[in-house]
């Protein structure tokens, strides 16, 4: 079987370490993706806003365009949180409401498109926990992260409200795949907490505050390293740490890794291959530590 | 009553319930069209076919124009089957000459579309005229009723029936699953809304059930089958081992003392796991029966056959038996009452308070045991370190009316909250932070409660707490358990560091409500209480005649309500047994002996053996004294020989014709 990968914006441009990371992560546990030809924005935040029903059929194009491609019980793999959560939030209403339905399903008619509702929608932390198993990453886990303290960030978008993979306020699915990886797990309790979103951009006091929060707990818990699973999160932890510090008066700086970049260390891959090179703070001296 | 009478002359009657059916159907068109079904003599319609009006239109019907066979099409049959089958006897008819359509619940509540309940409403007419053709005359069975009572479950609804209906001289049968009765209210320390001690109330209750001539007492003992009808039900009772003779053991102790663990080290169950017993132990100093138990789990000799049975060589009384084997016992009974209570939400399944994670975080159950002067601590409310809190927060509705867990309010959580503020303020002078969505106080004194613990100086904060962390933002928070919650009536995010939060957990089914319902043949709501006959008139009673419910398994209630609940029960089932007799529904199956080749086929199948084999005749013959009327042989004959009143192939294959051939 092979997974219909939706890369969405971000994994194209500010998360391409996110894309090279996680493909070479499957690649190396021969987990077969094929990327969705001809996808398109997933419809996220400014669409959402405008209107609901545009914003589902843009959602819905991407589902209709993998059950095309992959067959009607298509798998999509969407790891950007908030493309898994449109995509989830889509197929929910189109489910659920038939106007929104017809609407919907009319509009994609125009495009020569059908949607039937059973594609998948999946994130690569249940692909990866659910169908590969912790037995198999750690068979694979030639270069264990041993000695790298790890704080698993989740951001509020991956299991809330749609994901059936993990506990909405204590997920785990992370902490249970890095610690397979061989990384120490440390205990925060900020997993799901906000981190400012898009507030970084608009209200800025509050989003930077947000991020303090954040980083502050993790390194007083003695995380060496804050793993991510969305690049926004990874986006607004990292390239603000300056900006941070000064409003804070503290040393915050904290390498703030994809997930996929560690799990892809601990399976021998090169920082080529991870884009580690990407990273404005760089991981290699937690790793050490 | 007249019988058999020759050509039919059908009344068909239509209901408009109000609007309930008036709104959505026809009524004029399905006058109109039961006008011209073959052998219908009069069609009325009416407001309220079920007032004594209505009723008096079938009775003048078949006294001044003859009519002899009655159809009504108007609600569920559940709900006034026998109204009109009386009033069609009234008139002077068999009461079987009578056949009911469903309008309301099956069309009219149903249906959206006017047009389509109309054609519904007109097939159902059709098809109960085209039935009642068939129908024939045909008398109740009276069987008496057996006057003894059993109850399942030993909490305070069962306890409370139990001792009104032995006092009103009925033998009763109480089956608790535990070691001793009492269920939950005999683990409080004081009750709402009048502080007064649990223990006090309840004991002198569990004594007189043990004392009681009229109450055989079964702990430690589960119903196992059930067999039999209304009236008289067959049960058998799984008695498990306690390793000690119930008869024989005084309670005194001396074998736990005895006991070769000097300590105890086994989880408690009656304390939720917060002190250790030995494996033989006394499940709590009121225990009734005062009798000791040995946990087959944690006792060495049971597991190992190695020890020194301490303990049995320190009762005098030899009570102590090894050897015990689990029990089968069987009694028959006329009624049923199901006490079986509730259980306790899992507040581990909220990850966001911390319960299993903090150890300070604990359940409102635990904080029952804790103030409770039999309880772990000799009533002291202490963390788990030892010391006594300065800070206590309470977070009501903890699986409770929320989306993810339970959807509905657990009713007792809002008082009890109260109560354990009010208890933990008294034994620590702590702080107590109350967090809640609605305060909740709607019963006699509860109001007033609610005030005195303002009074008191509780802070209640309005809002549904969202977390609890041992995240610090300041040092004041340092070590502390933080709880974050919207403050909605001055509409900012607080955060309040606690030594202690005590989770409000509600109230949910038990866990085997589904086999228990199985077992008894009841109905559930979709959480798993135990459905009631009728929500607001036939709150105790089942959809099964002679089984009657009673307490929170219905549903969440508390001890008032719980009581008066029991009572209820206990006077149906009163008024079910001294009735003496019941009449059962006619719908016994018959051999036609002519079609019958004598297969036995549907011998072997009877599950109530009501079947023999006449070899004179070579025909199969039914007990209908045995025969339940379940159509098993009916439908495995294979000549057609085996029919069932109420059911014949006519009556069906006509109904099925009528309801197909007008519309």
């Amino acid at each position: 079987m092979k997974y219909l990968y939706y890369p969405g914006c971000s994994l194209k441009s500010t998360g391409k370490a996110y894309e090279e990371s996680l493909l070479t992560v499957l690649k190396r546990l021969d987990v077969a993706v094929q990327e969705i030809d001809d996808w398109n924005c997933c419809g996220a935040t400014s669409y959402m806003a405008v209107d609901e029903v545009k914003a589902f059929a843009l959602a819905a194009r991407n589902l209709a365009l993998a059950e095309e491609q992959g067959g009607e019980e298509a798998q999509v793999m969407a790891p950007c949180a908030a493309c898994y959560l449109v995509l989830s939030k889509a197929q929910h209403n189109i489910a659920e409401s038939p106007e929104i339905n017809r609407r919907v399903i009319s509009a994609l008619r125009e495009a020569q498109l059908n949607y039937n509702g059973h594609a998948k929608v999946r994130h690569p932390l249940d692909i990866l926990l659910n169908d590969v198993g912790l037995e198999q990453l750690e068979h694979h886990a030639s270069k264990p992260l041993s000695g790298m303290k790890v704080a698993c960030y989740y951001g509020c978008q991956i299991v809330r409200p749609y994901a059936t993979f993990d506990d909405q306020a204590n997920p785990t699915s992370m902490d249970r795949i890095l610690q397979a990886m061989g990384a120490e797990i440390v205990d925060w309790p900020l997993k799901t907490h906000c981190c400012g979103g898009t507030m970084t951009g608009t209200i800025e006091d509050v989003g930077l505050c947000l991020n303090f929060d954040l980083l502050h707990e993790a390194k007083k818990r003695g995380a060496t390293v804050l793993a991510t699973a969305c690049p926004l999160c990874q986006f607004n932890l990292e390239c603000y740490q300056t900006k941070i510090a000064k409003q804070h008066h503290e040393n915050v700086s904290l390498p703030v890794a994809y997930f996929t970049q560690l799990m892809g260390l601990a399976l021998g891959a090169s920082e080529q291959e991870l884009g580690l090179k990407r990273l404005f703070v760089p991981l290699k001296a937690s790793v050490a530590a | 009553m007249s019988s058999g009478p020759g050509q039919p002359k059908i009344g068909v009657y239509i209901c408009h319930c109000g609007i309930n059916i008036a709104a959505k159907v026809d009524i004029s068109a399905v006058v109109e069209f039961a006008n011209t079904l073959p052998n219908v003599a009069v069609v009325r319609e009416y407001k309220f076919m079920c007032s004594d009006p209505g009723q008096e239109l079938i009775q003048q019907d078949i006294k001044e124009l003859g009519i002899n066979r009655v159809v009504v099409a108007s609600c569920s049959p559940l709900m006034h089957e026998a109204t009109f089958r009386r009033a069609t006897a009234e008139g002077g008819l068999n009461p079987f000459y009578f056949q009911m359509a469903n309008i309301r619940e099956h069309v009219s509540w149903v249906t959206a579309d006017k047009a389509a309940a109309t054609a519904k409403a007109k097939a159902l007419v059709a098809g109960a005229v085209r039935r009642v053709n068939y129908h024939e005359a045909l008398e109740r069975q009276r069987v008496p009723v057996n006057p003894d009572v059993l109850i399942v479950g030993g909490g305070i609804a069962g306890i409370q029936a139990a001792l009104t209906l032995a006092d009103a001289g009925k033998k009763v049968y109480l089956v608790e699953r535990e070691p001793t009765i009492g269920g939950y209210m005999a683990k409080f320390d004081k009750t709402f809304p009048t502080l007064d001690c649990a223990a006090c109330i309840l004991t002198p209750k569990m004594s007189a059930v043990r004392s009681h001539r009229n109450i055989t007492l079964w702990s430690y003992s589960e119903v196992a089958g059930i067999d039999g009808y209304v009236g008289n039900f067959t049960v058998k009772v799984k008695r498990k081992p306690r390793y000690v003779i119930e008869e024989d053991c005084v309670g005194c102790n001396q074998c736990v003392e005895a006991c070769v663990f000097k300590e105890g080290k086994f989880s408690d169950e009656f304390n939720f796991g917060m002190s250790k017993r030995k494996p033989v132990y006394m499940p709590f100093p009121q225990a009734t029966p005062s009798v000791v138990l040995i946990d087959p789990q944690t006792c060495l000799h049971l597991k190992t056959g190695k020890c020194k049975q301490a303990c049995a060589a320190a009762c005098e009384r030899h009570a102590i038996d090894f050897t015990q084997q689990e029990q089968i016992v069987e009694v028959n009974v006329g009624a049923i009452i199901l006490a079986t209570g509730f259980k306790h939400f899992d507040a581990a399944r909220m990850a966001q308070y911390g319960y299993g994670k903090y150890p300070n975080v604990y359940t409102s159950v635990e904080v029952e045991r804790l103030v409770n002067a039999s309880g772990p601590t000799g009533g002291e409310v202490l963390l788990k370190d030892g010391r006594k809190p300065k800070s206590v927060a309470i977070i009501h509705c903890v699986g409770s009316r929320d989306e993810h867990t339970n959807r509905y309010c657990s009713r007792v959580c809002c008082m009890y909250s109260l109560k354990l503020a009010h208890l933990i303020h008294e034994r620590t002078e702590a702080e107590v932070f109350d967090f809640y969505i609605d305060m909740r106080t709607p019963g006699k004194g509860y109001e007033e409660f609610y005030d005195k613990l303002l009074k008191e100086g509780v802070h209640f904060i309005r809002g549904r707490a969202a977390e609890v962390t041992d995240w610090a933002m300041i040092p004041d928070e340092e070590g502390k358990l933080v709880v974050r919650a919207e403050d909605t009536l001055i509409g900012i995010v607080r955060r309040i560091p606690v030594d202690m939060v005590v989770l409000a957990v509600g109230l949910e089914p038990q866990a085997d409500a589904e086999e228990v319902r199985r077992l008894f043949n009841i109905s559930c709501s979709k959480e798993g209480w135990f459905l009631e006959r009728h929500p607001k008139l036939a709150p105790v009673s089942t959809f099964t005649d002679g089984i009657f419910i009673a307490g929170a398994c219905q549903g969440p209630k508390d001890i008032p309500d719980c009581v008066a609940q029991a009572g209820a029960a206990a006077a149906e089932a009163l008024s079910l047994v001294d009735r003496g007799h019941v009449e059962l529904e006619p719908n016994t199956a018959f051999i036609v002996n002519t079609q019958c080749s004598g297969c036995k086929t549907c011998i072997a199948l009877c599950p109530f053996s009501a079947i023999g084999y006449n070899a004179e005749k070579g025909v199969a013959e039914i007990n209908e004294a045995l025969c339940k009327g379940c159509g098993t042989c009916v439908a495995a004959c294979p000549s057609g020989a085996a029919q069932q009143h109420l059911f014949t192939d006519e009556q069906v294959y006509e109904e099925i014709e009528g309801v197909l051939r007008y519309v």
